[in-house]
């Protein structure tokens, strides 16, 4: 131990800790400065940048001696007298923090390029925050904010009129705690009691193991407390998602389906756990053959991965309408063509983590998490308790993008909490949050499209393979929604889509942002650009052509009654024509770097499946007269906290700053599902809106006024105004319930949806988001690089809740499209790192250009409809359009590196 | 009980490095990403305590920079035309983060064939210069590397600073980066060319090709091939694949050799291009 005195945020501060140990620990762990975020502990991410000296550093590479007589800043110095600074106000006003997790990162970096230069260019921001990853926002807003430090008004917040909520440009309503280092995330905070859990994960893709015996290691380090095993598990050792389908250990059970898979759990004290190596345990392996990709797991000979599961096949899915033979028969054009993507990685920059706590007979578990009832009930199961002796306390959500919906910490600390009678917390460094957590499903599609000679859709035939890696997880959600999607937002009269999930020893692949639509996209969208060159038809008109409308039936015979596909495209026809002019002006005098610009659509079901995804929404008011919605619908970054708050206040009736939230917790909020699948603005947004209206209607009976009254919330009192009639209540008169509410408004909502018969018929979502975007691309002949030049993206979102909130999903979601397209892959075993696994960094992600379209669905929240998964969807088959456009080269395999382009630029021209 | 040692000076340092088994640390952007999830239980000697061994000084016939030079003096610190690949790669390496805290020498010993200070200062000659209680020693940088991750440095070393010879004639430089992202990337390949221009010809020319070998490689044949030419547009052409054959690039998750061999023609016929545009 050595003595370090560093000045933290002006302050002389202390410590007396080893001296290797990093910067970024002792300000967290032993000074309790969690402001300052670990992503990666491994210099990639830079969520933990601090200003050693003034400079910006990532203090996870920082041993603690080296700051021993230095200046310290981070985030929690940055407020001025409790009041944000300039910098601060410009991120929360712009909206360039989604999730927070990287954001004070991004402020330290940006504080010191402002020290260094007052009025920086783009290009200056990129370079100085080029070192920090963001996977929410897609980074323009940050750099918006940076640009316009000090314009306010620029920013066109508005605090909105009563009645005025929905729809408007509202600042995020906890944005202030995610841009001062105050929000807690699943590693933020845990009792000071609690002892340490890292799970030992295997090194095997496959294997048997038998354990040894424990003695001795536990002998050699008294701070080990225990070490958890599958017998352990107090219920049943097995999660998934699906209610029928728990085949995912939470510690393996003697045999391994893959690297990563946890096998045995060491609890202890925190120095004790840190110095433990994986292969001190007493862990004999016999490793056997894997089977891994696509073809080895499903051929004849392949070893099985489940007993119940024949052939190592998941599920089959399918689509069928009319009669796909004659619609070919009647074609004009027909192109077929094979696809691949591979695994991707959600790259939250928070990894997992929580904590737990026995208290009594119940079990409470703080945790980041996408859904807080679906862990409640995951839990249960495996403790052998009943849901509600289970306690979810969700913290912020730094990212999930699906990653965060299947378990991972919440098992295995509310098993040791249980057993130890001790709080319990873990957090997955970043190699361990690769290598065991879901990813997105690897494909393989075949697809043939056919069109008449005018341009019309007649037939699409579609056979889709998705490895769903080791366990279930999201894979039976991939098989039905992709053959659903498969046709892309187009009006096809005749259609078979089949699509096959099936077990390989690699990492589970499950819930990522599209659920296989954005694979599916890339095949539809690919061909439609085939018949469009062929039919001699430029290709957005021959979207606009083919574009579901209104009233026109999709593939599995639904009904739309909100389309606005066509109005997508007609918003980008101005740009189109001038950047298609533009890129073919540019290539006249130039062959080494050709510009091109190329359309990508889709379409995408919001909610759950074919089945009951409902949502409940409370909004109780107190004989104080303070009214609070109790919301279910986890925030991650995507802004449920605000969203659900402007529909609550409208449906209500009650101005938005006088509106408080309860956010989460099991135990005072009910089940508005997951947040996932673009759900929680349609469902949870009609739950809240009828929670509001439900205690407005309460509200109204007392005062006994017609629904044209208005309401005045005071302190203690109502006042409820109808054209001269005023009535006052006195809320302190009204009995009192057990929470401690006089009155409670409920909603509940479930999308009309219908099950699939044999064909894949039916109705199995209540509306649909449509999109289409375009990107201007410049390809570097002779080195196959692609620079993504711009992008605009139209979106038919229903009813915005708030355009800045969508904008950000938007901008979030090009950038993971663009990701896919051109640089993600996680390949197990060898990408389990920020280094060496690529996301977009600064500049790579362009401007980018939003039309926010508007065609209400009638089941959704004034018109509502999702915007989440949307925003990813079309953008990999556009920027494939404008590769395509500048070389002719047609990508069929993501992500397009420069070596598989420059390959495939040589091999076209040979 | 592990060691952390932070010595003053030089001899310190080597004292220490004589009685014990440390582990040098420095910028410590090559250490703690090694051990994500691992204990840190290594003996430690720290030298960026060290005085004297940060910056860069003209001196008689040469350049000097000190070992524990940050990525960002090199950028920051205002320096002839000949080191303007240096500069460029210095803005390479990680991000402003890493630029601040990663050392040169830090870079050249952990020896990755993928290092982006390595090929700007093998074209640039670049002498490094080596302590220990035996003294003070200095080999050319190319002979320092011997292969993936593996230097001569002995156990008992370390290195105190680089020593790049001034030019024979006015001179620039320039450095090329390959990445599949903008910032924070390895490089799949990159090279660094360095010019001295004689009476409107190549006087000497020094080119070298990183990522696509175990460690980075001068093109000899090709330097060799280019002096005497006039320094004129369309020098790049004269660069053939055959000027490229020591290379031995490998396939990895980055791109596969072919590639490789393929972008590093591209980007050497660029680089060389780049050094007589406008003069």
């Amino acid at each position: 131990m050595t003595e370090v005195n560093f000045s933290l945020n002006g302050k002389e501060t202390k410590v007396d800790v080893e001296p290797v140990r990093r910067l970024a620990h002792v300000l967290r762990d032993d000074l309790g400065f969690t402001g300052t975020k670990i992503g990666c502990d491994a210099g990639d991410c830079g969520a933990c940048t601090v200003r050693l000296d003034g400079r910006q550093v990532c203090s996870c590479l920082v041993p603690i001696a080296q700051a021993n007589g230095a200046a310290v800043d981070t985030v929690e110095g940055l407020s001025e007298n409790g009041a944000l600074n300039d910098l601060q106000e410009a991120f929360h006003l712009y909206g360039a923090a989604q999730c927070g997790i990287c954001t004070p990162g991004m402020l330290m970096a940006a504080s010191d390029l402002l020290d260094r230069n007052s009025n920086p260019s783009e290009d200056d921001v990129y370079d100085a925050l080029g070192g920090v990853l963001c996977r929410c926002t897609g980074y323009r807003k940050i750099v918006d904010a940076i640009l316009n430090l000090g314009d306010t008004a620029a920013a066109n917040i508005i605090e909105p009129e009563i009645g005025e909520a929905v729809g408007a440009r509202a600042a995020k309503l906890d944005g202030e705690q995610k841009v001062n280092g105050t929000e807690i995330y699943g590693a933020d905070e845990a009792p000071p009691d609690a002892l340490w859990l890292h799970a030992v994960r295997s090194p095997y893709w496959r294997a048997t193991f038998s354990l040894g015996d424990f003695e001795p290691i536990k002998e050699k380090y008294p701070g080990l407390v225990d070490i958890l095993t599958a017998e352990d598990v107090p219920g049943l050792n097995g999660f998934g998602i699906y209610p029928d389908v728990k085949d995912q250990p939470v510690l393996a059970e003697g045999f391994v389906r893959y690297r990563g898979e946890a096998v045995v759990a060491l609890v202890g004290d925190a120095d004790t756990i840190a110095a433990i190596r994986d292969d001190e345990l007493p862990i004999s392996w016999q490793e056997q053959e894997a089977v891994q990709g696509f073809g080895p797991p499903v051929a004849d000979d392949a070893p099985q991965l489940h007993d119940d599961r024949p052939g190592n096949i998941l599920a089959n899915g399918t689509t069928l309408k009319g009669d796909i033979e004659k619609g070919f028969a009647d074609s004009a054009a027909i192109f077929e063509e094979s696809f691949a993507t591979g695994f991707v990685e959600h790259g939250y920059i928070e990894p997992e983590a929580g904590w737990a706590q026995r208290v009594g007979d119940r079990i409470e578990i703080t945790v980041t998490t996408q859904s807080p009832y679906m862990d409640r009930d995951e839990v249960a199961i495996i403790m052998g308790l009943a849901p509600e002796d289970v306690r979810i306390i969700p913290t912020a959500c730094g990212g999930g993008f699906g990653g965060k919906l299947d378990q991972t910490v919440q098992p295995l600390v509310a098993i040791a909490a249980w057993k130890l009678n001790r709080p319990v917390r873990c957090t997955f460094n970043r190699l361990e949050s690769m290598a065991a957590s879901t990813k997105r499903h690897p494909s393989r599609i075949t697809a043939r499209y056919g069109c008449s000679n005018d341009g019309k859709l007649q037939s699409y035939e579609f056979n889709g393979d998705f490895n769903t890696g080791a366990y279930v997880s999201w894979g039976l959600t991939v098989k039905d929604r992709v053959p659903i999607h498969a046709t892309g937002p187009y009006f096809v009269p005749n259609v078979r889509a089949e699509s096959q999930a099936f077990f390989s020893n690699e990492t589970p692949a499950g819930a990522f942002r599209g659920f296989g639509v954005p694979q599916a996209a890339i095949a539809h969208d690919s061909l439609m650009d085939m018949m469009a060159e062929k039919t001699g038809i430029d290709p957005l008109e021959f979207r606009h052509i083919n574009a579901i409308r209104k009233g026109q039936e999709t593939a599995t015979g639904q009904k739309l009654e909100s389309a606005g596909l066509d109005q997508c495209l007609e918003a980008l026809r101005g740009d189109w024509k001038t950047w298609r002019a533009e890129a073919e002006n540019h290539n006249a005098t130039n062959t080494k770097r050709r510009r091109g610009v190329g359309v990508g659509c889709m379409w995408y079901g919001c909610g759950n499946t074919s089945i009951a995804n409902p949502s409940t929404m409370h909004i109780g008011l107190t004989g104080e007269g303070i009214v609070t919605l109790y919301s279910g619908a986890q925030d991650i970054g995507q802004g449920t906290n605000t969203t659900m708050m402007q529909a609550a206040a409208d449906g209500l009736g009650i101005a938005l700053n006088q509106l408080n939230l309860v956010c989460g917790d099991t135990d005072f909020t009910a089940d508005a599902g997951k947040s996932s699948a673009s759900r929680q603005a349609y469902v949870s947004g009609n739950a809240v809106k009828l929670a509001g209206e439900d205690l407005r209607g309460q509200i109204l009976r007392l005062a006994n006024v017609s629904e044209n009254a208005s309401i005045e919330f005071g302190t203690g009192k109502l006042v409820v105004q109808e054209g001269d009639t005023s009535r006052e209540i006195d809320l302190s008169t009204l009995p009192t319930t057990e929470n401690g509410e006089v009155l409670r408004g409920e909603g509940y909502f479930d999308p009309p949806t219908e099950p699939l018969d044999e064909n894949g018929q039916g109705k199995p979502y209540g509306t649909y988001g449509f999109a289409a975007q375009i990107a201007d691309v410049e390809v570097d002949i002779e080195l196959g690089t692609v620079k993504v030049v711009r992008i605009a993206a139209a979106h038919d979102v229903g009813q915005s809740l708030n355009p800045q909130q969508v904008e950000g999903q938007i901008h979030g979601g090009v950038a993971q499209g663009l990701g896919l397209a051109l640089m993600e892959e996680y390949i197990p075993g060898r990408t389990e790192n920020l280094h060496d696994y690529l996301m977009p960094t600064f500049g790579d992600i362009p401007d980018i250009k939003t039309y926010i379209i508007e065609d209400p669905e009638p089941t959704g929240p004034w018109g509502a409809k999702g915007i989440g998964e949307p925003a990813l969807c079309a953008t990999a088959p556009a920027i494939f359009g404008g590769i395509h456009h500048a070389t002719g080269v047609r990508v069929t395999h993501a992500p397009c590196t420069p070596d598989k382009l420059r390959a495939a630029i040589l091999s076209k021209d040979a | 009980m592990t060691l952390y040692l932070q010595p003053k000076s030089v001899d310190e340092a080597v004292q220490a490095l004589s009685e014990n088994n440390l582990f040098v640390l420095a910028g410590g952007t090559d250490y703690y990403p090694a051990r994500v999830g691992k204990p840190l239980d290594d003996n430690i000697l720290d030298i960026t305590g060290i005085t004297g061994l940060r910056g860069i000084s003209e001196r008689d016939d040469h350049f000097h920079i000190g070992a524990l030079t940050r990525w960002t003096d090199i950028i920051e610190t205002a320096l002839p035309n000949y080191f303007n690949g240096l500069k460029l790669a210095a803005r390479e390496v990680g991000g402003v983060q890493i630029q601040n805290a990663g050392t040169i020498a830090g870079n050249i010993c952990n020896a990755s064939p993928a290092a982006d200070g390595i090929p700007p200062l093998l074209s640039l000659n670049t002498d490094i210069v080596l302590a220990s209680t035996r003294g003070e020693h200095s080999m050319p940088l190319a002979k320092f590397i011997m292969g993936n991750r593996k230097t001569r440095c002995a156990s008992d070393e370390i290195v105190t600073g680089f020593r790049i010879p001034k030019p024979d004639h006015p001179a620039t430089s320039t450095f090329l980066k390959l990445g599949a992202r903008k910032y924070l990337v390895i490089s799949i390949v990159m090279v660094a060319a360095v010019v001295e221009i004689d009476n409107g010809n190549v006087g000497a020319i020094r080119i070298a090709v990183g990522s696509c070998s175990a460690t980075a490689k001068r093109l000899h044949m090709l330097e060799r091939a280019l002096v005497g030419q006039p320094i004129a547009a369309g020098i790049g052409d004269l660069v053939s694949e055959s000027h490229l054959n020591q290379l031995a690039p490998i396939d990895d998750v980055r791109g596969s050799a072919e590639y490789r061999r393929d972008a590093a023609l591209t980007l050497v016929r660029r680089a060389v291009e780049e050094l007589v545009a406008d003069k």
